[in-house]
């Protein structure tokens, strides 16, 4: 399975879920095969989706998933640690990682060589770390919804990319609807 | 009130719940008064464009945010501020150390110094300098603008300012 592949196999069920996506095609992807207002895209700064899941899992209730890329959390490789130490079991971090930078080309990552994001996250003090095979992904990620546990899902699955549009809703359009969607969800 | 106290009132009494930090020896007494309060979730980070994914978040999640964080950041930061906190209009207050001032006993802090006004001049983030204690009474009123206005906003402060001379 590639990237969008997996994210189709999730589907059904993150749709009705606070989602942040990565930069990139992994937004371009969910935003075709499923675009909600409870889905946060974006557009810009790579390397940042796990922190801003983050602090938006600490800063409210409901559950927050982060998608990430291997590419993206090497970039930001300091939110590890943070994730570890400032724990929110209403957080949920999805590391897609295919071994490559898909967005630009599918140059490879480190995380496809020597380097498994699984035993930096776990060396970095997450507790719960589940590393799965991309066919495996929509049930793990069930589970851990079911768990109230934080959890970093590092889903291993093939590189390749798929033709997508651009997103072209305004950012602070995508980012209000958002904003108003969690609000109500939290009364 | 000691003006470690002052400038997190100032946070408080405007709203701000959340904070992260990268430490600067000027701002540990600051730092440390958030951490301290019980009003304030305090979330340090690693680098500052992760503190300020964390910010952009935690304003989502309907806590206003800040960051605190030395003026060499700025090299880190400038496309965090742009395409996520400027382009998303999220307010960010941002309490900066400006090191490489008067009073700056290590010269390499010079070198961020020459280029941080400029920095933040070229991104058009509104910009004040607390040089004196009394400047710091401005604050309240920079944290209303900041969140009117939904931009990032930076409070550079001196070494002259810290030592309250």
């Amino acid at each position: 399975m590639i990237r969008s592949e997996v994210l189709k196999s999730l589907i059904p069920v993150i749709s009705d879920q606070f989602v942040v996506c990565n930069i990139g095609l992994p937004s371009q992807e969910l935003h075709m095969l499923d675009d909600q207002p409870t889905n946060f895209y974006m557009l810009g700064t790579m390397g940042l989706s796990s922190s801003i899941g983050l602090g938006l899992a600490l800063a409210q209730k409901q559950k927050i998933i982060a998608i990430d890329g291997d590419g993206s959390v090497l970039t930001n490789l300091g939110t590890l640690p943070t994730i570890a130490n400032n724990v929110a079991d209403n957080y949920i971090l999805l590391i897609i990682d295919n071994g490559s930078y898909g967005s630009t080309g599918d140059q490879p990552t480190y995380a496809g060589k020597k380097t498994s994001l699984a035993k930096v996250a776990e060396a970095c003090g997450c507790d719960n770390v589940i590393e799965c095979k991309a066919e495996d992904t929509a049930q793990v990620m069930k589970d851990a919804l079911a768990s109230d546990r934080m959890t970093v899902i590092v889903c291993k699955c093939r590189s390749g990319n798929i033709p997508v549009p651009n997103i072209t809703m305004d950012q602070v359009v995508i980012r209000d609807r958002f904003m108003k969607t969690l609000a109500a969800a939290n009364g | 009130m000691s003006i470690n106290k002052q400038i997190v009132t100032d946070m408080v009494n405007n709203g701000i719940s959340f904070i992260t930090t990268v430490p600067c020896k000027q701002l540990g007494g600051v730092i440390e008064e958030a951490e301290n309060h019980p009003e304030i979730m305090h979330v340090p980070c690693n680098k500052e464009d992760e503190g300020m994914g964390l910010c952009a978040g935690a304003f989502m999640g309907g806590k206003r945010s800040a960051i605190i964080m030395q003026n060499t950041a700025l090299g880190v930061t400038a496309n965090a501020l742009a395409t996520l906190i400027q382009f998303y209009h999220i307010p960010l207050p941002m309490l900066i150390s400006y090191r490489g001032e008067l009073g700056e006993p290590v010269a390499c802090q010079v070198e961020m110094a020459l280029h941080t006004k400029a920095l933040l001049a070229q991104m058009l983030i509104p910009t004040y300098h607390f040089h004196k204690r009394e400047d710091a009474k401005e604050l309240d009123k920079i944290l209303k603008y900041t969140f009117m206005c939904n931009k990032p906003v930076a409070i550079l402060t001196d070494a002259t300012f810290w030592k309250g001379e």
